[in-house]
């Protein structure tokens, strides 16, 4: 994390008096009641100051949710939510926090301590409270996680280039044009029931605009912009790359992070235009829960890109090993002529996670392109499932797309599964699909540790080198990050 | 003085199946021992019951190195003391640099031993030396462990760990075989700067070409599980001559 390290220290030393531009206050002191219902969708809107046009947007959609049922397709298994038993605004997470680090999970810190998280830095992952006197570690936290006082920092330059990275309810002030004319384009409010919802009640997220034929000068991260204590449940990110420009986006942080909210339904939708990139990198480590999957976070989020113009191109990267339960298709629309989609990831489940996560490139333009390269890594009694859809529409003349899904399994206790669907209505495109599932060498794990490896460590060398495709397309720092995130969520897979 | 290697009457069984008879055999700091025989006389047998490969179980007797028991010690553990095996078949590890996994397993040890790890520089350094005396391109190392290596070629990277390591016993399990004439010589002189008074070296082969350039000081015949014969470096000579018939009725 040496780059985010380096910004965490930055933050800091503007952060102190910069603070006073953060809404952190005003959303401890606000609360929706419980559950859901229209005057709740209306006290959110209200709350944001938002646009009429908004409000009616929202409350479509959830008159559209009431209508839809939970799916049922994947290969995850959770007890009901109730979901009016839950807060869409402003959950009072300040009373429940621990007061030290000594009420933390000590589960939890151990994996800190491994990462090599300062001790400061672990109290504010754990979500410890100090009392009023103590005010330096909350300073902290609102300094790196509030989007004002980053900006701060990055704003200068980030203007010159003409960039809007902001939170979306800003963006709904200040360019309300530009989000009405792109939000809901790739996930429409109808699209599915954990997305309407979101729709629906979606506190807060990122909104990133790139103008024309400019190359971002910096890689832009969640970590670095939002007070993710209270919008985490229902983000919203929207990113446009406009005619021939160039984004990289890092999403989440590599630490775990206590959060009392089970259910997450995120939403992100980007949108490429003609010979524009984006590139969207997600190192996801949520609280799995204890070895009986007791207090995970659910993880169903909606993820699309539209390469909306000619040649314009989508590539997500996604290192998944958090979360008690993972429901995940970032997937790419390939609208535009000779667009291209990529999907590069890696899932660890481990214990009794169970994740259903893959890709769809929807091949909708001619001359398109997409490739698909899927790591699965089960161990404990976990069970991980690849569900991959690559489909060419009639006009998808040339389409081409190359899948190659790699399943390893460690132990006798977990399962992989792949699941590929496809659907070609057009004659002249080529689709590959290769898949492999194997079960970690128990020969080259001896041959590591008669070099001197533990078994841990030998099992976490292998599996980076079975992963190693996939790390090699995340930013410099992330892969390092991302190397150490696997060793230490396959602790406790090897007997 | 204790002896580096001291194994007493070891028995030792794969999935129930016995391949050790009573094995006896002591490799003090300084010496180089050869093993020969037939094949599947259990000579690798040998070498993964010391290096505590999985499945290679031992029912009776001893195996100390350097006065510890290595069947209290795990396979990790038992590198870190000072063990090293080089592979009669190399594995591959993919995906894993060359480079990546010299480091990793050095520290490790070190780690292990509560010695300071080695940095980068200093590590890319003697591996340079050494790849040179083993006369291996560096471009090599940046390839996966063994992946796609020739065989030849594998033993000379088997041989590159060992002197980064500097085990206090190398056990090299055929070596030799696979190797061309010139790999022959480079690589027995790797072995040769790893002869010092503090180290043991125990050699599996075949044959006596090898011992040509590593001169023994002991040679033991084994057949059947056990050593049936010791002798000196002429024993081997012998050997080319007569082959194993003598042995193999002898333990019977
Ligand atoms: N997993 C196993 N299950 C049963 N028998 C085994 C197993 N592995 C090895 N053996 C047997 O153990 C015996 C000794 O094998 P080992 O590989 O130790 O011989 P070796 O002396 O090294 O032979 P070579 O000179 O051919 O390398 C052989 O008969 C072999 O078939
Ligand atoms: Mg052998």
């Amino acid at each position: 994390m040496a780059a985010v390290q380096e910004t965490v220290e930055q933050v800091r030393r503007v952060g102190a008096d910069q603070y006073k531009y953060g809404f952190v206050t005003d959303i401890e002191s606000d609360l929706a009641p419980k559950g859901l219902s229209e005057e709740v969708i209306r006290f959110i809107s209200a709350k944001k100051s938002e646009p009429e046009w908004m409000l009616e947007w929202r409350l479509e959609a959830y008159r559209r949710w009431l209508t839809m049922t939970e799916p049922n397709w994947a290969r995850v298994e959770y007890p009901a939510i109730d979901y009016q038993d839950l807060y869409y605004y402003a959950a009072p997470k300040s009373t429940a926090g621990p007061k030290s680090l000594d009420e933390v999970d000590p589960e939890l810190l151990r994996t800190y301590e491994k990462l090599g998280i300062p001790l400061h830095e672990r109290e504010i992952l754990a979500g410890v409270e100090r009392p009023e006197g103590e005010a330096r570690p909350r300073v902290a936290v609102d300094a790196v996680f509030d989007s004002v006082s980053v900006a701060t920092t990055f704003k200068e330059e980030l203007k010159k280039a003409g960039v809007i990275f902001c939170p979306i309810s800003e963006a709904l002030r200040e360019h309300p044009e530009l989000v009405r004319k792109y939000l809901g384009t790739v996930v429409p409010t109808s699209d599915n029931f954990f997305a309407t919802l979101n729709s629906a009640v979606f506190s807060d997220g990122s909104f990133v605009y790139i103008p024309p034929g400019v190359r971002c000068p910096m890689e832009l991260s969640t970590y670095f912009r939002i007070n993710e204590k209270n919008t985490g449940q229902f983000e919203r990110t929207l990113i446009i790359a406009d005619r021939g420009s160039y984004v990289s986006y890092l999403e989440g942080c590599t630490a775990p992070k206590r959060d009392e909210n089970q259910l997450h339904a995120a939403v992100v939708e980007l949108v490429a235009l003609d010979d524009a990139e984006i590139k969207y990198s997600t190192v996801q480590n949520w609280y799995p829960g204890d070895e009986n999957g007791k207090g995970g976070i659910y993880n169903f989020v909606t993820k699309r890109g539209d390469c909306r113009g000619a040649n314009s191109k989508i590539s997500w990267t996604q290192v998944e090993t958090g979360s008690a339960i993972t429901w995940k298709y970032p997937s790419c629309v390939l609208r535009g002529e000779n667009s291209r989609g990529e999907f590069y990831s890696i899932a660890i489940s481990n214990g009794r996670q169970q994740v259903d996560s893959g890709t769809k490139m929807i091949h909708l333009g001619k001359g398109t392109t997409s490739r698909i390269i899927s790591k699965g890594i089960s161990a404990g009694h976990s069970s991980n499932a690849y569900r991959g859809l690559v489909s060419a529409h009639r006009k998808a003349e040339g389409a081409r797309n190359f899948t190659n899904c790699d399943s390893l399994l460690i132990g006798d206790a977990c399962s992989a599964h792949t699941i590929p669907y496809i659907e070609a209505k057009n004659q002249s495109c080529v689709f590959e699909h290769e898949a492999t599932t194997s079960k970690i060498s128990e020969d080259v794990l001896f041959y590591c540790m008669q070099r001197g490896l533990s078994q841990e460590d030998a099992t976490a060398l292998v599996v980076n080198g079975f992963v190693r495709d996939v790390l090699q397309q995340l930013p410099m720092e992330f892969a390092v990050e991302a190397q150490k995130l696997i060793s230490v969520s396959l602790e406790g897979s090897v007997g | 003085m204790t002896a580096l290697l001291e194994i007493r009457n070891l028995k030792a069984e794969i999935a129930g199946k016995q391949i050790l008879n009573g094995y006896d055999l002591t490799v003090k700091a300084g010496e180089v021992h050869a093993i020969m025989g037939p094949n599947g006389s259990g000579k690798s047998t040998l070498s993964y019951v010391l290096s505590g490969r999985p499945g290679y179980n031992i029912t009776e007797g001893q195996a100390l190195l350097a006065g510890a028991d290595l069947s209290q010690m795990s396979v990790d553990e038992r590198a870190a003391a000072g063990l090293f095996l080089a592979f009669q078949y190399p594995l591959e590890v993919p995906g894993v640099a060359t480079m990546t996994f010299l480091r990793a397993a050095l520290n490790a040890q070190r780690k292990k031993r509560g010695e300071e790890e080695m940095s980068s520089p200093d590590l890319i350094k003697r591996v340079k030396e050494i790849a040179k005396i083993l006369d291996m391109d560096m471009e090599m190392l940046r390839r996966p462990v063994n992946v796609g290596f020739s065989g030849g070629e594998k033993k000379r990277a088997e041989t590159l760990q060992m002197m980064l390591l500097e085990p206090k016993l190398c056990i090299l399990d055929e070596t030799d075989s696979g190797l061309d004439i010139d790999a022959l010589k480079v690589v027995s002189s790797g072995v040769n700067q790893l002869r010092s008074k503090d180290r043991g070296i125990v050699v599996i082969t075949h044959y006596q070409r090898l011992l040509d350039y590593i001169t023994p000081d002991v040679v033991h015949v084994q057949s059947a599980g056990r050593i049936v014969r010791t002798g000196g470096k002429e024993l081997a000579l012998e050997l080319e001559e007569t082959g194993y018939a003598n042995y193999q009725s002898e333990a019977a």
